[in-house]
């Protein structure tokens, strides 16, 4: 077998030689027919050229279109500057995919006059694994595995949306308690998602210490998650049918000292950065969305809210019985990234008001439906009942069907509307699941917002946006 | 003294003084990253040695083997000249700082200071612009666009906040009368009349506190970090620099701190000066030493603490500040000042 494959790796390689030998010597096409297939094969020549200027050229074909806008020197659309500015002067420059303040993988192809950026082009798909198509092999029941890795910083929003469609389709009820409990870790998510928000604002304008005491409450919200279920994130705790599991004991004095802390750290942020002069040069009338463009691409949640636009879904469209409960919807005016930090903060505060009321009024009961056809039997009916064991067995090793349909369910995350479409065609896997995330709709409005300001002004904006590219890209 | 005697001082001092700053850097970065932690709830270094003492000396070990990465658009000397030019005028700069007491070696008296030069402020200034070069050619000669964009904020920047820091220092030279920073101290020496006050130059206030404002921006540090913020321009002008090159830009960097603090120091607060409970040898000369140390290192804290608590200006309102604010203020603080010391050497003018 070994021999075999020498053999054939042997032919390759005077394949590749004759292949070389084809092409004239000394041209460029010569090293780039010898990079391609003789690399590995034979004792590689010195090709490398020097010239005496100094300077190397990068690649070896650097008049080849492809490579130029690989690399982002070449712009190939038909997008038009306006008259006011010289393309001579423009100088081409890609921030990301490595840069540290895009916030993961997202990729923007700056145009600068100066400094002065003129126009902005996000380029994403760096951080695309495939989610949608992997939640088609996967059956209704490991889904929320699936989805709740889509954006990292909300995962009981991915699993909520996510099981509440399949539940449409289901048609289960779903146990009161088991609505309360989601509820409670939703809003607490909201409040993590929105501290490290503030964090990572905080250091990309250059406040560092901001990081480090965002990510401190952060922490205390993290170490409650673990305790309910096991998992720091990616939690799948809220599954098609209720929750993984019921909240652990002593999960009141937990949320208690949540409700306590927090709210400290909070007003540590305010009296850092409310009246700082430095942090309102750098926010106010900074990457300025109005409520028009806003509606225009898209854009949901706080971002929409710090514009002004009156629309979230939790009073607009009510999901697990959230409308039982007293919030208000802060609302901003100017549509900058001021107002999305005090539109954040005071959700910070109008959640925890949420989690302070399902304290006080966490319903008894079930922690998920009692319909035999989704939840797996309690261990201790399998031993008395037939039917129980096959409901285990059916259950376990193919998973429950789903009715043939489709549903839309949206949810709002602490980005803004995060919906999920699934299509059954009555198996035990979906036909199709499509996410509408937000972040994908935020990363579209940002050239709107920071067009012909400058590069500090675009870092700002960006951190402001909170998009998180495991949420764009999926 | 003889040329032989002379030399030899001179040489013995430099060495001396380069030896300081090296061994004080070690400390500065382990003081400022211990500072920090400690502002944001944090350990910091704690592994390498005592306290993390040695993390610094691991970490300039680690550069100094390190291979200094090429990139291929390089202007090669340039490239190569920077860090030098970054680190040369901060180690000269200190030559001028007295940092104590001088004292008697048999019948000579020897200055704690590398050299007194009579145009002492003036070569501090000097020397101090020509940092802004090792910044413009590190950031041009690398062939890369964010340091060229670092290297175009620090001309900027470091150019006009010259302007501050020069104009801050006029008021103070009209009011002790000398540019030796070896006579500024001795005029700061004893109290104001019979109070217990020192009388240090720091009655100056606005000239104090322009000139440490302009101190920090010269620097490059938070919050006029912007010629290397790491989250707009990853790193500006050092992003295409690695190893022994990079720690030299590092070391030029810590250098500046110790050195705007020390500056400061001897011109505003003292320098040396400080309660010596009247002890006899050897600690009428070890005490000063000590108090000029420990009023740069509080100095120091002073530029550590204001990293930690505020964010990073903008271009455009950076050069705002410096020229709507800071110079019209000294342009002003420089007119009241003289008019005062008029009227106190020669009386009001209708008496």
């Amino acid at each position: 077998m070994t021999d075999e494959n020498q053999t054939e790796e042997v032919e390759a390689g005077d394949a590749a030689v004759a292949v070389e030998e084809a092409v004239p010597e000394g041209t460029e096409g010569r090293r780039v027919v010898h990079d391609m297939w003789v690399a590995g094969t034979e004792e590689r020549p010195d090709l490398r050229r020097f010239t005496d200027e100094g300077s190397q050229e990068m690649l070896p074909d650097e008049d080849e279109q492809v490579l130029d806008i690989q690399r982002g020197t070449v712009v190939d659309d038909d997008f038009e500057l306006d008259d006011s500015s010289d393309e001579e002067e423009l100088q081409i420059i890609n921030m990301g995919p490595q840069h540290p303040s895009t916030h993961g993988v997202l990729r923007l192809h700056l145009e600068l006059e100066g400094e002065t950026i003129r126009r902005v082009k996000p380029i994403i798909g760096y951080l695309h694994t495939g989610m949608e198509k992997t939640a088609e092999t996967l059956t209704w029941l490991q889904g929320p595995t699936n989805v709740t890795r889509m954006d990292y910083l909300s995962p009981f929003h991915n699993e909520l949306a996510y099981s509440l469609a399949v539940e449409k389709l289901l048609g289960v009820e779903i146990p009161e308690r088991a609505q309360a409990i989601r509820i409670l870790m939703t809003e607490l998510n909201r409040v993590a998602s929105h501290l490290l928000w503030v964090a990572t604002q905080g250091m990309d304008i250059g406040a560092i210490s901001m990081m480090i005491y965002g990510w401190r409450e952060r922490e205390y919200l993290l170490d409650f998650f673990e305790m309910v279920t096991g998992l720091r994130m990616n939690h799948n705790y809220i599954r098609p049918g209720g929750v993984a599991a019921d909240l652990p004991d002593g999960w009141e004095e937990a949320v208690e000292d949540l409700l306590v802390k927090v709210p400290a750290g909070v007003d540590e942020y305010h009296e850092i950065l409310d009246e700082n002069p430095i942090f309102l040069d750098r926010t106010q009338g900074v990457g300025i969305l109005t409520p028009a463009e806003c509606r225009a691409f898209g854009v949901t949640g706080p971002n929409a809210r710090a514009s002004g636009i009156d629309w979230d879904l939790r009073k607009a469209f009510p999901y697990s019985g959230i409308e039982k409960y007293d919030f208000e919807v802060p609302l901003g005016q100017h549509g900058d990234v001021l107002d999305r930090y005090h539109v954040r903060m005071d959700e910070i505060d109008e959640s925890l008001k949420i989690a302070r009321q399902l304290l006080e009024t966490m319903p008894a009961g079930d922690y998920r439906t009692e319909d035999r056809k989704v939840t797996p039997p309690p261990r201790k009916r399998i031993d008395e009942s037939m039917e129980a064991l096959i409901h285990h067995f059916k259950i376990f090793t193919s998973g429950f069907s789903v009715a043939p349909g489709e549903a839309w369910q949206s949810v709002e995350s602490p980005r803004g509307e995060l919906g999920v479409y699934v299509v059954s065609e009555g198996g035990a896997k979906p036909w199709r699941v499509h996410v509408r995330g937000p972040s994908f709709a935020h990363v579209q409005a940002m050239p709107a917002a920071v067009t012909d300001t400058l590069i500090a002004d675009l870092v700002s904006t960006m951190a402001s946006m909170d998009t998180v590219l495991g949420d764009v890209d999926r | 003294m003889t040329g032989w005697e002379i030399f030899l001082t001179a040489a013995i001092k430099t060495v001396a003084a380069f030896a300081f700053l090296l061994t004080l850097t070690i400390i500065l970065v382990w003081f400022e990253r211990k500072t920090v932690a400690d502002l944001q709830n944090r350990i910091g270094p704690n592994r390498a040695g005592p306290w993390g003492l040695l993390q610094t000396v691991a970490d300039g070990a680690k550069l100094l083997f390190k291979e200094s990465v090429t990139p291929r658009k390089v202007e090669f000397g340039l490239y190569i000249a920077a860090p030098v030019a970054a680190l040369v005028p901060a180690l000269l700069i200190f030559l001028v700082v007295p940092i104590g007491r001088p004292f008697h070696i048999g019948d000579r008296l020897i200055d704690l200071s590398g050299t007194d030069l009579n145009i002492g402020l003036l070569y501090i200034l000097a020397l101090s612009s020509l940092a802004v070069y090792a910044v413009v050619l590190a950031g041009w000669s690398s062939g890369s666009k964010y340091p060229l964009l670092g290297a175009v904020r620090a001309s900027a920047q470091m150019i006009s906040y010259e302007a501050a820091m020069g104009l801050a220092l006029v008021p103070l030279i009209l009011f002790t009368g000398t540019t030796s920073l070896k006579q500024i101290v001795e005029i700061q020496g004893g109290s104001f009349g019979d109070t217990f006050l020192p009388a240090w130059n720091v009655v100056l206030i606005p000239s104090f506190l322009i000139f440490f404002i302009a101190g920090i921006a010269e620097t490059n540090r938070a919050p006029f970090d912007l010629v290397e913020a790491e989250s707009e321009i990853v790193g500006g002008y050092h992003t295409e620099y690695s190893g022994f090159r990079f720690a030299m830009f590092f070391l030029a960097e810590y250098i500046n701190i110790f050195n705007i603090a020390a500056i400061t120091v001897t011109l505003f607060l003292g320098g040396w000066h400080g309660p010596t409970f009247g002890l006899g040898a050897p600690f009428d000369w070890v005490l000063p030493i000590f108090w000029f140390l420990a009023k740069s290192m509080a100095l120091v804290f002073v530029f550590v603490w204001v990293r930690a608590t505020l964010p990073r200006m903008r271009y455009d309102q950076l050069m705002s500040f410096g020229w709507k604010r800071l110079i019209p203020v000294s342009l002003l603080w420089i007119a009241l000042s003289t008019l005062a010391i008029g009227v106190r050497r020669m009386g009001l003018p209708w008496t």
